[in-house]
C-alpha cells in the first residue's frame, strides 16, 4: 500500500512539475523565434486617449498609411496606463510585445532603456529633424547619440488666477518676478484673505518642483549636469536651493492639509483648487490649462489664468534665463522596421507639429510650428522657452526613478518640516551611490 | 485584495467541519474495507489516490503557477540589482534585505502595520461583540440595522475610500464644515495632513469599513449557541449580563479566534485604503509594508528591493499567522479531537 501511496505521489509530483514546467515556457518562449520583420505594419503607443487629440493622431496615422501604405496600429492609453504596459513590455523583452513608435520621457529612464538596448539610435536616421530641433534634444541624448525626438517642451511655472490677483489689489504681475515681488503677491493674498498658493504634496513631484526649481536658479547648468555625472551633490548651491524652499514654506503661502492634497484628481487636488477659484496660484507644467479645464463645471479652460515665471533669487548662481520643464518625445525601438523611424520623423514634420499646436496639445518643439499655438496663455510659455536658457528636466525624471523617488521623498519631508537641506542632498547622494 | 481573501476563508469555514468530519468517517470504515482485502481493496485504494490526483492536480498547478512561482520569482528577484529591464545580472547577495530592514521608512512600516493588527483587535473586538448581542435580540428593524452595519463592508475598498478623502478634506470637506457649523475647527493641516493624526484617523476609517465584517461573524456564531443553554440559564434565574458572559463568549469563542486571525491577516497586508488616502503619508506617517514595496517597485523600478520587502512581508505574515495557529486557533482544534 505504501508503495501504491508512494508511486502515486511520484505521479502527482512528476505532472504537477511538468504542468509547471509548460506553463513557464509558455512564458518563456516566443523572444528568439518570432521575427518582426513584417514592415508593413508598426505599432505606435501614445497617451492622447480623449477628444480632439485621439482624434488628431488617428488621422496622422491614416495620413501615414495613405502616403507609404505602411499600417500603423494606434493605441491610444490613459498616461500610467501606458507606463505600466511600457514597462510589462520591456520586461518581457519580446519585440512582438515592444511597440514600435513609443513615448519617452528621458532621463534616467531612456538611460537604462539605452543601456539595455531596447531603444534605436536615431542620430543618423533622424539626422534633419534633429538639427530642427536641436535645442530639445540635450535630455534625450545618451554619449552623444540622440534616441528620442522630442515633440513637445513645456515648462513649469506658476498659473495665476488673474482676477483673484486683482481682487488682492496686486495691479502689476511681473512675468518673471523677483522672490520679493513674489513674496509681495503672496502677502497681499493672504491679507485679502485668498489662499496664496495649492501644492499637491501628497503626490510628492509638485512640492519637488519647488526644490527643482531652486536648484535651476541657484546652480549653474553646468554645475547640475556635472553633478549628475559624478554622482557628487556636494556643491554648496545645492543647499542654498533647498533654503530657499525653506524660506517660502515658512512663509506659510500653502492651501490647508496640502501634505494631504493631490496634484491633479477632482476638484480638491491642487489644479482643482486653483480651477474652482479657490486659490490664487499653483506652480504646474503647460499642462495646466488642460487638467484645469478638465476640472471645471462647464469643462472649459478658465480664462482667468495667467502665468509667470519662477522668482529668481538674489545673486543666484543659475542662468535667470534658465527653466525647468519637460517634454515628450517619440522613441523607436531597437527591433522595429525602419518604417517606424519614418512614422517618427513623419510626426515631427511642420504639418505635423502645427496641427499639434492649434489643437493646444503642447507646446511644439519645431520652430515652424510655434507660432500655431492657439490658447493664448499657452503661447505665453514659448518665448520664455526658447529665450535662450537651457532647459533642465524635471530632476526627478533626469536622475530617474530610483534617485528620483528618494529625493522627492526628503522633499516631502522638508514640507512636512521633517528634513532640512541637508537631508535632501544625503538623500539624493546615497542613492546616487547605491544605483 | 483581502477582501477577497477574507470572504473566501468566512465561505469555506462552516464548510470545513463537516468534511473533515465526513474524512473521520471514512478512515473508521476504511479498515474495515481493507480487512476485507485482497486486490480489490488495493485496485480501490489505487484508484482512490488517481481519483484525487485527477481532481486536485488542476488546483495544484494552478496553485503553483500563481503562487509557489510569483514567491520564488519574488526571492530570485530580491538577490540581485534590476531596474525593471534586461535580464537578471547584477547579483547583489542579501544587500537589498540590508537596506530594506535598515530603512528608516520600511521599520517604520513595519511599526505602522503591527499598531493596526493590534488597535484593530482592540477597537473591533470589543465594538464588534456589543453590536452583534445587541442585534441578536429580536428587535423592531433587525434586519435593517444589520444591513446597515454590514454595507460599509459591502463597498469596494477604493470606493469607499475616495468618499471619505473627500469628506475629510480641509476647509471644504464634510467633516470640517460640520464641525465649523458648531463652532469647533478641524486640524490646521487636515485630518490626514497631520503627521500626528493620519494614522488615527486612518484607523477610524478602517474601523468604519471592517466592523461590519466582525458583526456578522458574530452574529453568524451566535446562531450555533444551543437555545437550550439559554432557557437552563433562565430557569436558574441567570441575569441578561450573566447569560452573556457565563454562556454566549464563552461558545462564541472559536468565532471570534477565527475573526482575529482574519482581521491580523488583513491588516498585515493593508493597501488599498492607505494608498487612496494618504500615500503613506504625509512624512511616511501612515506607511504601510504594502505601499513601502509599491513605492519601490512600481514607481522606483527598485525591483530589486521591492522583491526583499516582499519577501521580508511574507516572513512576518507567515510568523504571526503560524504563531496565531500554535497559540490561539489551537484551542479550537485540540479539545475537540479529543472528544471525538
Amino acid at each position: 500500500m505504501t508503495r501504491t501511496k508512494r508511486s502515486a505521489a511520484v505521479i502527482a509530483l512528476g505532472s504537477a512539475v511538468a504542468l509547471l514546467a509548460a506553463a513557464c515556457a509558455g512564458q518563456g518562449g516566443g523572444g528568439g523565434g518570432s521575427t518582426d520583420a513584417d514592415a508593413d505594419t508598426i505599432t505606435w503607443w501614445h497617451n492622447s486617449n480623449t477628444g480632439e487629440g485621439k482624434e488628431y493622431y488617428d488621422q496622422l496615422a491614416a495620413d501615414f498609411e495613405a502616403e507609404t501604405g505602411v499600417t500603423v496600429e494606434v493605441s491610444a492609453m490613459q498616461h500610467e496606463d501606458m507606463l505600466t504596459k511600457l514597462q510589462a513590455a520591456f520586461q518581457s523583452g519580446n519585440d512582438e510585445q515592444i511597440p514600435d513608435v513609443y513615448m519617452s520621457r528621458g532621463g534616467g529612464e531612456l538611460q537604462t532603456e539605452v543601456e539595455t538596448g531596447v531603444v534605436r539610435d536615431l542620430t543618423e536616421d533622424a539626422a534633419d529633424e534633429i538639427s530642427k530641433i536641436s535645442a530639445f534634444t540635450g535630455q534625450y541624448t545618451v554619449d552623444e547619440k540622440v534616441y528620442a525626438l522630442p515633440y513637445s517642451m513645456g515648462i513649469v511655472g506658476f498659473w495665476y488666477n488673474q482676477d483673484l490677483f486683482a481682487e488682492a489689489g496686486i495691479d502689476e504681475v511681473s512675468p518673471s518676478p523677483t522672490i520679493e515681488e513674489f513674496y509681495g503677491y503672496v502677502e497681499k493674498l493672504d491679507a485679502a484673505g485668498i489662499t496664496p498658493i495649492s501644492v499637491g504634496a501628497k503626490d510628492l513631484w509638485p512640492a519637488a518642483h519647488y526644490w527643482y526649481y531652486s536648484v535651476v536658479r541657484e546652480c549653474p547648468f553646468e554645475t547640475v549636469e556635472s553633478a549628475i555625472e559624478n554622482k557628487d551633490y556636494s556643491d554648496p548651491c545645492f543647499i542654498k536651493a533647498g533654503e530657499n524652499v525653506e524660506d517660502i514654506i515658512a512663509k506659510d503661502p500653502f492651501n490647508k492639509g496640502f501634505l494631504a492634497t493631490g496634484a491633479q484628481e477632482g476638484p480638491t487636488s491642487a489644479s482643482g483648487l486653483l480651477a474652482t477659484e479657490k486659490v490664487a496660484m499653483e506652480l504646474a507644467g503647460h499642462w495646466e490649462p488642460g487638467v484645469a479645464g478638465g476640472l471645471t463645471e462647464d469643462e472649459q479652460v478658465p480664462d482667468f489664468l495667467g502665468w509667470f515665471a519662477f522668482p529668481t533669487f538674489e545673486g543666484q548662481a543659475g542662468d535667470p534665463a534658465d527653466q525647468m520643464g519637460g517634454g515628450d518625445a517619440w522613441s523607436v525601438s531597437a527591433g522595429a522596421p525602419d518604417a517606424a523611424v519614418d512614422f517618427a520623423k513623419f510626426l515631427l514634420s511642420d504639418e505635423a507639429q502645427q496641427g499639434f499646436a492649434e489643437r493646444d496639445m503642447g507646446l511644439p518643439t519645431n520652430p515652424a510650428a510655434t507660432d500655431h499655438v492657439a490658447d493664448e496663455a499657452l503661447a505665453q510659455l514659448i518665448p520664455v522657452r526658447d529665450g535662450g536658457g537651457n532647459t533642465q528636466l524635471y530632476l526627478d525624471t533626469r536622475l530617474g526613478q530610483s534617485v528620483g523617488g528618494a529625493m522627492n521623498d526628503a522633499i516631502g519631508l522638508m514640507f512636512a518640516g521633517e528634513a532640512g537641506p541637508q537631508d535632501i542632498v544625503d538623500a539624493i547622494q546615497s542613492a546616487a551611490e547605491s544605483e | 485584495m483581502a477582501d477577497d481573501v477574507t470572504t473566501s476563508d468566512v465561505a469555506a469555514s462552516p464548510a470545513t467541519s463537516p468534511v473533515q468530519g465526513a474524512a473521520g468517517r471514512t478512515s473508521q470504515v476504511r479498515p474495515a474495507a481493507s480487512a476485507r482485502g485482497g486486490r480489490r481493496g488495493m485496485n480501490s485504494q489505487l484508484r482512490k489516490r488517481l481519483e484525487i490526483f485527477f481532481f486536485v492536480a488542476p488546483a495544484l498547478a494552478l496553485f503553483g503557477l500563481f503562487v509557489i512561482v510569483p514567491i520564488a520569482t519574488a526571492v530570485q528577484m530580491s538577490l540581485f540589482r534590476w531596474k525593471g529591464i534586461g535580464p537578471l545580472v547584477d547579483f547583489v547577495g542579501l544587500q537589498n534585505y540590508v537596506s530594506v530592514l535598515t530603512s528608516d521608512v520600511f521599520t517604520g512600516a513595519v511599526v505602522h502595520n503591527l499598531v493596526i493588527v493590534f488597535l484593530s483587535i482592540l477597537i473591533q473586538l470589543p465594538l464588534g461583540l456589543a453590536i452583534a448581542l445587541l442585534l441578536n435580540r429580536r428587535m423592531w428593524g433587525q434586519s435593517a440595522l444589520r444591513t446597515i452595519i454590514f454595507v460599509p463592508y459591502v463597498l469596494a475598498e477604493v470606493v469607499a475610500g475616495v468618499i471619505w478623502l473627500q469628506l475629510l478634506q480641509p476647509q471644504y470637506g464634510v467633516i470640517d464644515a460640520i464641525l465649523g457649523a458648531v463652532g469647533l475647527e478641524g486640524p490646521d493641516q487636515g485630518w490626514l495632513g497631520d503627521t500626528d493624526l493620519a494614522l488615527g484617523t486612518v484607523m477610524v476609517v478602517l474601523t468604519w469599513k471592517y466592523l461590519g465584517l466582525a458583526v456578522i461573524l458574530f452574529l453568524a456564531g451566535l446562531q450555533g449557541v444551543p437555545e437550550e443553554l439559554y432557557e437552563a440559564a433562565q430557569l436558574d434565574g441567570a441575569t441578561w449580563w450573566q447569560v452573556q458572559r457565563k454562556i454566549t463568549i464563552p461558545l462564541l469563542g472559536p468565532t471570534l479566534r477565527t475573526w482575529g486571525f482574519l482581521s491580523m491577516i488583513g491588516s498585515l497586508q493593508l493597501f488599498d485604503m492607505v494608498w487612496i488616502l494618504t500615500r503613506g503619508g504625509p512624512a511616511n506617517a501612515t506607511s504601510t509594508m504594502a505601499t513601502f514595496l509599491v513605492n519601490e517597485g512600481t514607481q522606483r523600478s527598485n525591483f530589486g528591493i521591492a522583491g526583499a520587502a516582499s519577501v521580508v512581508l511574507f516572513v512576518i505574515a507567515l510568523f504571526m499567522a503560524v504563531l496565531y495557529q500554535q497559540l490561539i486557533l489551537r484551542r479550537d482544534t485540540r479539545p475537540e479531537t479529543g472528544r471525538k
